[in-house]
C-alpha cells in the first residue's frame, strides 16, 4: 500500500492543509477548514453515489445529526469532546444502519426523494423535541474551550480535527475502492439485479455503505457545530449543504477517490470569489445549479472521469 | 447420478398468465440438460424462478440437498448456481477482468480479491477475452459480451451453471467456437442447464431435454427421442409433413 502513489497523495494534501495557516492567518484557515468539511462531505456521498450509484440527497442529515448529539453530550450531560464526537459518529451510524435497512429498499428516484424525506423528517422530530431546544436550538457556553486552552487555540484544535477527519475520509474511499466490498458496491452501481445474481450480497452491502458514508460527516458535524457553539434545525438539516455535496461529487468526478476533493476544493474557492463579489453575491446557488447542469449534460463522469479518459496513464497513479 | 438440482412441482403465475404449471425436472451431477420449447414457453421464468429472482406460487426447488425455494438470488450464486441472461447484463463500465472478479468473489469459493482475480483471468483466457481484460464491457461485440457473461458466471466456478441462449444472436464460427467452449467446461464436471433456440446445437451437446409449452412440460428424454415425439413435432419443430407436402 505504500507503494502506491495515491497514498502519498492524500498524505501530501493532509500536510498542505495542516500546514498552510499559520500564526494570525485565520482567514485562509476558516476558508480551508470550509474546504476540509466540503471534502468529507462528498468523499463520503461518493460512497453512495459513486460507487453504489445512489443519489442520497439527504445527506447532510448525518452531519446535522451528528452536531446535535456532540452538542447535547457535551452542553447537557456535560462529557468531554472525544467522548461526544466518538460516541455521536457510533449513534448515527447505528441510526443510519435504521434508515438504511428501511429505504434501500427503493431505487433511483424513489431512493432519492426517500432520502429528502429522511432529512426533512430528522428535522421535524428535532425541532420538536425539547431536550434539544426545539426550534430554537441548542447554545454552547464558552467555557466548554476551556479544556482545550481558551477559544483561540481550540479554533486551532478543532481545525486540526477537521483536517484530519478529511484525511481518514479520503484513504476510507481509497480503501473500500480497493477492497472487495468496493467491488461490489460498484457492480451494485453499474447494475444491481445482475450484481445480486453474480453473488453479491445486494442489501446489505448498500446497508453498509449507507452507515459507513454517515460516520465522518457525523464526527464533522460534531466538530463544526461545537465550533460555533450553537445549533439550531434550520443549520443542521440544510439541504443547501446536502445539494452543494453533489455538486462537487459530480464535478470532479464521481466514483473517483480524488475526484470529490478535487470538486470540493474548487468549489470551495468559486463560492468564496462569488460570495464577495459584488455582482454575484447572491448567486452562488443559481451558479452551483448551472454547474450541475453543464456537468451532468456534458461531463457526467466530471473532471476527473474527462482527465482519465484524456490521459488513461492518470488512472494508475490516482485510483 | 444423483440430482444436483432437483425441480418439483413448481408454479408461476403473472396476473391471469400461468407462466409455469407444476414443472418436474431433475439435473444430475456432470450433466446437460437441454430446455427447449417455443417463445413464451415459461423458460426464462424457469430460470428466474430456480436462481431466487422471482419466487415461484407454489412448489419447491432443492440443489444440492438443500432447499432453495425463494431464496434471494445472491445466496444460490453462493451455493454453487451461477446463470447467464439471455440479454446480456454486463457491468459495462467495468472492464472485463473486473466483471469477471465480481463472478469469483461472490461465488461459491467467496475468494478474497487477490485470489478472485487469478480465477477471473482463468475464466476469461477459458472463453478467449484473455486479450480483452483491461478493455471496458461496453467495447465488446455481442459476441464478446455473451462470452463476457459466460467467464463471469464460470469465474464463480459454479457446481451448476444455467445458460439462457448463450448462442443466440452469435454467427456460425462464433457458435462453433461457442459449442467448444461448452465441451470444455462440461469436461471440467461442471453441470450444464441450458436454453436454447438452436437445435442442431443443442441436440448434439445434451444428454437429456425437457420440452415446455405453455409452462407445462410436453415431453423429456434423449435428444433423439424427444426429436421424434409427435407432440414436440406439432408444438415446437414444425409438421414434419410439411416440408414434403411444400410444391416443388
Amino acid at each position: 500500500m505504500l507503494r502506491r502513489p495515491f497514498f502519498w497523495i492524500i498524505a501530501l494534501t493532509i500536510a498542505v492543509f495542516a500546514a498552510a495557516p499559520r500564526g494570525a492567518d485565520v482567514e485562509l484557515r476558516e476558508s480551508l477548514l470550509l474546504a476540509a468539511v466540503y471534502i468529507t462531505l462528498a468523499s463520503n456521498l461518493n460512497l453512495m453515489l459513486g460507487y453504489a450509484g445512489y443519489v442520497n440527497f439527504g445527506s447532510i442529515v448525518f452531519f446535522g445529526l451528528g452536531g446535535y448529539f456532540c452538542v447535547y453530550f457535551m452542553g447537557t450531560l456535560g462529557w468531554g469532546l472525544a467522548p461526544s464526537l466518538v460516541a455521536s459518529g457510533a449513534a448515527v451510524t447505528a441510526a443510519a444502519l435504521v434508515f438504511g435497512l428501511g429505504i434501500l429498499r427503493l431505487r433511483g428516484v424513489h431512493f432519492a426523494l426517500a432520502t429528502i424525506g429522511v432529512n426533512e423528517a430528522v428535522m421535524a422530530f428535532v425541532t420538536n423535541f425539547q431536550p434539544w431546544g426545539g426550534s430554537t436550538g441548542i447554545y454552547l457556553s464558552t467555557e466548554l474551550f476551556q479544556p482545550l486552552g481558551g477559544p483561540g487555540p481550540a479554533l486551532w484544535i478543532i481545525y486540526y480535527l477537521l483536517v484530519a477527519i478529511m484525511g481518514v475520509s479520503l484513504y476510507l474511499s481509497y480503501f473500500i475502492k480497493r477492497s472487495k466490498f468496493g467491488l461490489g458496491l460498484l457492480s451494485i452501481g453499474q447494475n444491481e439485479d445482475a450484481a445480486a445474481v453474480l453473488g453479491v450480497p445486494t442489501p446489505r452491502y448498500k446497508a453498509l455503505a449507507y452507515s459507513a458514508s454517515a460516520l465522518l460527516p457525523a464526527v464533522a458535524g460534531g466538530l463544526y457545530f461545537f465550533k460555533g457553539a450553537f445549533i439550531q434545525p434550520a443549520d443542521a438539516f440544510d439541504l443547501t449543504l446536502s445539494t452543494e455535496a453533489i455538486v462537487i461529487t459530480m464535478l470532479g468526478g464521481q466514483g473517483t477517490i480524488v475526484g470529490p476533493a478535487l470538486g470540493a476544493y474548487l468549489y470551495e474557492e468559486l463560492r468564496g470569489w462569488l460570495l464577495t463579489s459584488e455582482t454575484f453575491a447572491n448567486f452562488q446557488l443559481v451558479v452551483a445549479g448551472v454547474l450541475l447542469l453543464v456537468i451532468v449534460q456534458f461531463a457526467p463522469d466530471g473532471l476527473m472521469g474527462f482527465f482519465y479518459r484524456r490521459w488513461p496513464r492518470l488512472r494508475r497513479i490516482f485510483e | 447420478m444423483s440430482a444436483l438440482l432437483e425441480v418439483a412441482d413448481l408454479s408461476k403465475r403473472f396476473g391471469g398468465l400461468q407462466a409455469v404449471a407444476s414443472l418436474n425436472f431433475t439435473v444430475g451431477e456432470g450433466e446437460i440438460l437441454g430446455l427447449i420449447g417455443p417463445n413464451g414457453a415459461g423458460k426464462s421464468t424457469v430460470f428466474n424462478l430456480i436462481n431466487g429472482v422471482f419466487a415461484p406460487n407454489s412448489g419447491r426447488v432443492a440443489f444440492r440437498g438443500a432447499d432453495i425455494t425463494g431464496a434471494a438470488p445472491y445466496r444460490v450464486a453462493r451455493l454453487g448456481l451461477a446463470r447467464t441472461h439471455q440479454i446480456v447484463q454486463p457491468f459495462a463500465g467495468m472492464t472485463v477482468l473486473d466483471n469477471c472478479t465480481v463472478g469469483a468473489c461472490f461465488g461459491r469459493e467467496n475468494l478474497p480479491l487477490a485470489r478472485a482475480r487469478e480465477a477471473a483471468h482463468e475464466a476469461a483466457a477459458l472463453v478467449g477475452l484473455e486479450k480483452r481484460l483491461e478493455a471496458p464491457a461496453l467495447e465488446l461485440t455481442i459476441a464478446g459480451k455473451k462470452r463476457l457473461e459466460l467467464a463471469r458466471a464460470l469465474a464463480a466456478r459454479p457446481a451448476l451453471l444455467m445458460l439462457d441462449e448463450v448462442l443466440a444472436g452469435l454467427n456460425p464460427t462464433e457458435v462453433a467456437h461457442m459449442i467448444e467452449i461448452l465441451r470444455t467446461i462440461r469436461g471440467r464436471g461442471v453441470s450444464i442447464l441450458m436454453i436454447e433456440h438452436l437445435m442442431q446445437a443443442i441436440m448434439s451437446l445434451s444428454d437429456r431435454i425437457v420440452v415446455l409449452n405453455s409452462g407445462k412440460k410436453l415431453s423429456e428424454g434423449a435428444p433423439a427421442q424427444v426429436a421424434h415425439d409427435p407432440a414436440v413435432v406439432e408444438a415446437y419443430l414444425g409438421d414434419p409433413g410439411m416440408v414434403q407436402r411444400r410444391p416443388q
